[in-house]
């Protein structure tokens, strides 16, 4: 009898072109390679300045999302909305894409958007693969247990050039979710709760595979929220067993295997799961049935408290920094934080259902005076299906902007920012300081709980909104 | 890639945990596309306030702080974003190390490729470079130690192949390269394509 094997380990011996030893790293094959224009460009230089092709530009699926501005862009004019440099930045990913000979899902292909909602929207995300982006959220596609993790530009041409990166093995961390979410506690809440739990650093060195009834009974978008946010965590992957929820968000979708390859490709995916018996490195067990809404309070995803506890109290420096970087008090729900600015998109909730889930929220409703309320679809696809439903209509009479794809406020290097010290209850991923702004103060937070609060004009729970 | 044998220098320290890559080189200057020039802009939001004119209390505006090339950090340095922009930034500054009891795996993986020595020590060791700010410590890499003014030398652990490239300043593309025989038997062996 063969050894009981996890998931990860199943899809990294799948993969492995050169075993690992004491003296060096394993050669691992890269199934899937996305990559967007902010951390491409010295790795195409390093391809230029060795007379290098791109290996498999099959394997290679560009867009532009980073830097792009979510203002129409019709024009290369409209582009220097979001400055100079971003706008060079596009263009050259145009230029790099067709020296190279690469298929760019950029303006005007109606496929744009970001790197890790298009993967999984075209079908190209799927079981059992290795993908890899110079992104750290590309953990996202482990959802579909794949071996998904984000790289540096170095490595962005190592796969470009072999298709292969060098890579040690990492250790296996369990998070199970057991029970079932109470109404109105959605996936953004779980996996914040998770890393408040294990904290930042807490999957250091390993990939976690999510597991138990709260994590199968999601969706594929909830899944993908889940696993977007392994990297706050620590973990640069983090994977999800393929079932039949992931076998039906992937049938029919254009990249996905068709025909005979999809009657093929469906067995293999049944076979990876986590064997009966099989170990992981560490373990955690998170009980759902007593979760609520969850909100950062702090300058990392891991300062999280539920909606109605008061920030706790702290006594080092590192923490006293991140309260007073905050303007929040020990003791004091984060429910009396008056708010500025409410984002709802990004890889982490800027899918469809995100849309929905604000849009169910904001219905006959209206945005609090002197709130701006930005709601930023994570694709063009994601765009087309919220307007094919009427969504924008709704998020408008609210009183919120209906904007084009993009990362737009996650990252706020496309002219979507907070002012200093405006405060913004944001769906995205991170809360670090200067992260939407220079002294922008960012609460996460689910799309429910960003509309609520938008509606509040304070950080709101989404419960009172239903 | 230079080779790096080994570092001489005085620290500058930096206790602060969990200090993430935005705080390194913030989103908005990642709109470059060389490597160069990203010293200017390290740490940039902790080092100057919205008029241009330098943060006085920051330590790396401290006279003190010049020429100091080993950064001790607090613990987790390097969380967050993939972006290798922020070890491009810290080495072009003229940090040649960085020092710390956990380094986020992406930036330690990053730093590395780059020559920028990235060293976790334990707790013990950390203590005493956080309250000892510009001690001039020695850093073997082929011996893998540290060498603190006191005549104390502790031990650090690197991965070997890391160590190798930083010692010959292997140019890993090239590498993986010579692995390209390996590289198309497995694909031709795959059972599926991807």
């Amino acid at each position: 009898m063969s050894i009981p094997e996890t998931l990860f380990e199943k899809v990294w011996a799948d993969h492995v072109v050169v075993e690992e030893t004491v003296d060096t790293p394993a050669v691992l094959y890269v199934d899937l390679h996305i990559i967007h224009e902010v951390t491409t460009p010295q790795a195409f230089s390093v391809l230029r300045a060795n007379g290098l092709p791109v290996r498999r530009p099959d394997l290679t699926l560009p867009t532009l999302d980073h830097s792009t501005p979510t203002t129409r862009v019709s024009t290369f004019k409209d582009l220097l909305v979001a400055g100079e440099g971003a706008a060079n930045q596009v263009r050259q990913m145009e230029q790099n894409c067709e020296e190279f000979g690469l298929d760019l899902l950029g303006y005007g292909s109606g496929k744009r958007g970001i790197v890790h909602v298009i993967g999984p929207e075209l079908g190209a995300t799927q079981p059992g693969k290795t993908i890899v982006c110079g992104d750290s959220h590309s953990s996202t596609h482990g959802a579909f247990g794949a071996l998904a993790f984000g790289i540096g530009t170095t490595e962005v041409g190592h796969v470009l050039a072999t298709q292969c990166l060098l890579q040690r093995k990492p250790k296996t961390l369990e998070v199970n979710v057991e029970g079932t979410l109470p109404a109105g506690v959605t996936a953004k809440d779980v996996i914040l709760a998770v890393i408040g739990k294990i904290g930042v650093d807490g999957g250091t060195g390993h990939v976690i595979e999510y597991r138990g009834d709260a994590i199968t009974a999601f969706t594929m978008e909830e899944r993908m929220t889940i696993c977007n946010m392994s990297i706050e965590g620590g973990a640069r992957a983090g994977m999800i067993a393929p079932d039949d929820t992931t076998i039906d968000y992937l049938q029919g979708r254009p990249r996905a295997p068709q025909r005979e390859e999809w009657d093929a490709a469906v067995p293999r995916w049944r076979e990876l799961r986590t064997d009966e018996g099989a170990s992981f490195d560490h373990a955690v067990t998170i009980n759902a049935n007593q979760l609520t809404p969850m909100v950062t309070f702090g300058t990392n995803p891991g300062m999280v408290i539920g909606i109605n506890e008061p920030v706790p109290e702290g006594n080092d420096a590192s923490f006293r920094k991140a309260l007073d970087y905050m303007q929040v008090e020990s003791g004091k729900p984060m429910t009396e934080a008056a708010v500025d600015v409410v984002f709802v998109g990004s890889c982490t909730n800027g899918r469809l259902s995100d849309i929905e889930e604000a849009a169910r929220v904001l219905e006959g409703r209206k945005v609090a005076d002197g709130v701006r309320m930005l709601v930023v679809p994570g694709s063009e696809q994601v765009k087309a299906d919220a307007e094919a439903k009427g969504l924008d209509k709704v998020i408008e009479a609210a009183g919120a902007e209906w904007r084009e794809a993009g990362c737009s406020m996650c990252i706020g290097m496309n002219g979507d920012i907070a002012q200093p010290g405006q405060l913004s209850v944001s769906t995205s991923n991170r809360n670090f300081e200067g992260r939407q702004g220079v002294g922008a103060r960012t609460v996460l937070a689910s799309p429910a709980t960003a509309a609520a609060s938008a509606i509040a004009g304070h950080v709101a729970d989404p419960r009172n909104y239903p | 890639m230079k080779p790096v044998r080994s570092i001489r220098s005085r620290t500058v320290v930096l206790p602060t945990r969990d200090i993430d890559t935005d705080q390194i080189i913030a989103a908005r200057f990642l709109t470059t596309t060389s490597k160069e020039g990203l010293g200017e802009r390290a740490f940039f939001d902790l080092r100057y306030n919205k008029d241009g004119s330098e943060k006085s209390d920051f330590i790396l505006n401290k006279a003190e702080a010049r020429g100091c090339n080993v950064l001790i950090a607090g613990n987790n340095f390097g969380c967050g974003s993939s972006r290798e922009h922020a070890p491009w930034a810290l080495l072009d500054y003229g940090f040649e190390a960085v020092i710390s009891t956990e380094i986020a795996d992406i930036f330690r993986s990053n730093s590395l490729k780059n020559g920028l020595v990235a060293i976790v020590v334990d707790e013990k060791t950390h203590s005493w470079l956080l309250e000892n700010p510009g001690a001039d410590v020695g850093i073997d890499i082929e011996a893998t130690t540290i060498s603190l003014p006191d005549g104390r030398s502790v031990d650090f652990s690197m991965d070997g192949f890391a160590r190798h490239c930083l010692l010959e300043g292997v140019d890993q593309l090239g590498f993986l390269r010579h692995q390209m025989n390996c590289i198309e038997k497995f694909e031709e062996t795959r059972p599926w394509k991807p």
